[in-house]
Parts: C-alpha cells; structure tokens; sequence
C-alpha cells in the first residue's frame, strides 16, 4: 500500500503543518482559512490511511523514516507568504492529481472525485495570496518572492514515480508548469531559477528520508498519544 | 411472500423517514434528508438495519455525530442493531440538498449554495466571485470576505446594502 501511505501522509503532514497556524494567523478570516484546509486535508489522510491500515496506528505510532510524504509538506510554515508558496505549489499539484485518479477506475477513484473540488478552492485561496502579496507592498513582494525561491528545491518531488499509482506524470509536471507560470506571471513574479531538487535532500521523502524539521513536527504531533496509550476522550 | 417483501419495504421507507428527519448538528434547521446525506437504509434481517452515510466535505466532524443520532433514533424504533457505512462514491455535491433545505437555510440566515455544483477538476478560478443575495434585505450587492467560514462548506460574506456579514453555502 505504498501509494495510500505515500498519498495519505502527504495530506497528514500539511494538515499538522496548516494547523500550527491556528492562533498565530495574521487575521481572523486567515485563521479560520488555514484550519479549515487543514480540517479538510485530514478527512482525505484519514481516508487514505485507513486503506494502508489503522490510522491511529500509522499518524501516531511510526518513526520518522516510515513517513512516505513528500519532503515539501513537512517544511516550516516560516511567515505567512512561506505557507503560501508551499500551499501554491502543493495545492496545485494535488488538484492534478486527483483530477488524474478520479478519470480513472483504481480504488483512489472515489475520493479522488470527492476531494477534487475540496482542493480546487485551497488552489483558488494559494492563488489569490499569491497575487495580492506578489503584487502587493515592497515587503509583502519581497516575502513572496523568497518564500517561493526557498521551496523551489522541493518542487521536483513532486513528479516522482509512486509505486502504485498510474499517472501519466509528464502531464502531471506540464500542467503544473504551466499553472505555477501563468499564476506567478499574474502576480508579476518570475518561476524561480535552480534545480527543483538539492543535493542529497530533496526528492526522497517518498523514500523515508526527511529533513530536519520533521521530526520536531512528529515529536509535537505523536506526544500526546504515545505518552497516553488508548486514551478517549 | 409478496406481502412479506411488502411489509419490508413498508417498514424500511418508515426507518428511512426516521432516519432522515434527524437534524443535521451543525446546521440544526436542516435535517438529513434535507441536506442530502442519506445514501440509503437496508433491512439486513430482524432487527439489523444498514444505513449508507455521505459526507459533505472528507474531513466533515459532523459524520460521527449524525452516525450516532441515527443509530439513536433507530435504537429508540426498536432496532437494535444499526451499522452506519460512510459511502464516498458518487461525491456529495451542494446540488443535493433539497429546495425546502435551501428555502430554510436562507430564512436561518445562510445564503443557499447556487445550482450546477461545485469546482470541477483543474477548472481555473473558483467561481465565488458571482452574485449571491443577502439572507438579511436580499440585495445583490454582496462582498466575499473569506472563502472558508465556520465551518468548511461555508464562505463568509458581507452585504454591501445593510452591511451584515453572513454565510453563503458555497458550491460544491
């Protein structure tokens, strides 16, 4: 179940990630936004993880290295114009995805069909912040522009093979070329330069190798229920 | 035999009424049925019932309250044993809720999700920037402040006339 492990941990992790913001957004409405994705990115993993097994099990109680997500869900949220240009290029290439799997007939059809139209409007949100930072104040720009660059290493990810999964990725990475193009030209920013992948890092998530960050994230995420076994509410 | 199958039938469409008159927890002047979450209730033998349960949104919190009200009311009818299955196929959409659903929500304060459904796959823009009437005066002249809201199948909006922020069920 490589691909249900690789597509549901994806969904967990920004789902944590989107959930540190809650009381830290700059504004209320941003707040409300940022839970509410994550609320909905939650729905998909536990969806997802429940075909690979129990989900309890698998969010709480594995290590670092059985983690089958994408490097670029677990970096930091860093400031607001960070956790949009993650939320960009991620939320754009979900919505391919599953665009992808929900024409097709293989078990991740239903949800994929389901969760297509839910990721649509977390794309339209990244979409929106990204032009009106980009093309915003000095500062708002100037974020943009490095919270973009910063993430770009991650990108190539993306469009690795998933065990499991049949998609035709050479669409996967034009779609999304072109949507990340046409957004950030309208945002009067330019697609970033360098590799889409570093040295040793980038495009190994799916293998079980994971940055730094990520296991601060887990330790704060697994705390409660490995040091309370089988609590209830 | 025939008046057997008759009799199931009878008994299935009035547990099916029970069940879909529950009201919805987070939206209470809406029931079930209204909302369009109830996929189906089978009588699987004497006193062992099957209810199929749509989400709205994947990650809806909402499903495990309906579940157990469901089961409740089924309990109290005098079903012991009723399994809620969630069923995700064919996806839940906003054109599902009924008229009388939509006509309660806008007198509860909610401006009704417009007919054709949501976002397709991949489709550009999310249209929400179209026209939607204020639940309060009924004007037009409307402002989306925030695509999500209290809860995820809402957008919060502002009635540019008599000023009132209030909620639109956005399309899915």
């Amino acid at each position: 179940m490589t691909a249900a492990l690789a597509l549901g941990d994806d969904a967990l992790v920004l789902a944590h990630r989107l959930g540190e913001w809650a009381g830290h957004a700059p504004v209320l409405e941003e707040e409300v936004a940022l839970a509410n994705i994550a609320l909905d990115l939650l729905g998909q993993a536990r969806v997802l993880l429940s075909m690979a097994g129990d989900e309890d099990e698998l969010a709480y109680l594995r290590e670092e290295r059985a983690f089958r997500n994408v490097q670029l869900v677990e970096q930091e949220n860093g400031d607001f114009a960070h956790t949009i240009a993650r939320q960009l290029y991620f939320s754009t290439y979900q919505e391919l995805l599953y665009g992808q799997l929900a024409a097709g007939e293989s078990e991740f059809a239903p949800l994929a069909r389901k969760a297509a139209k839910e990721v649509a409007y977390h794309r339209d949100h990244a979409e929106h912040w990204t032009l009106r930072l980009g093309d915003g104040t000095a500062q708002s720009r100037e974020r943009m522009r490095r919270g973009l660059d910063t993430l770009w290493r991650y990108t190539g990810e993306l469009f690795e093979p998933v065990d499991g999964l049949d998609l035709d990725r050479d669409a996967l990475r034009r779609g999304w070329t072109d949507s990340i193009g046409s957004v950030l030209d309208r945002a009067t920013l330019t697609v970033p330069e360098g590799p889409q992948r570093g040295a040793w890092t980038a495009g190994a998530g799916r293998q079980g190798l994971h940055t730094e960050p990520f296991g601060r994230m887990l330790a704060e995420m697994q705390h409660l229920h490995r040091s309370h076994p089988g609590a209830t509410w | 035999m025939v008046t057997e199958e008759l009799g199931t039938t009878a008994l299935e469409e009035e547990l099916r009424r029970l069940a879909g008159s529950v009201p919805d927890p987070e939206l209470p002047v809406l029931t079930l049925d209204e909302l369009g979450v109830l996929r189906g209730l089978q009588i699987l033998g004497p006193g062992r019932v099957e209810v199929e349960l749509t989400p709205t949104y994947t990650g809806c919190p909402a499903i495990e309250s309906m579940s157990a009200d469901i089961q409740r009311v089924l309990h109290e009818h005098g079903i012991p044993e009723v399994a809620v299955r969630t069923v995700l196929s064919p996806p839940w959409t906003t054109d599902a809720i009924s008229t009388e659903g939509r006509r309660k929500l806008e007198e509860f304060g909610i401006a009704p999700p417009r007919p054709g459904g949501g976002p397709g796959p991949s489709s550009g823009p999310v249209m929400v920037e179209l026209t939607v009437r204020c639940p309060h005066c009924g004007s037009t002249d409307t402002t989306l402040l925030s695509r999500f809201s209290s809860t995820a199948c809402k957008a919060l909006r502002r009635c540019e006339s008599c000023r009132e922020p209030f909620d639109h069920f956005k399309e899915l």
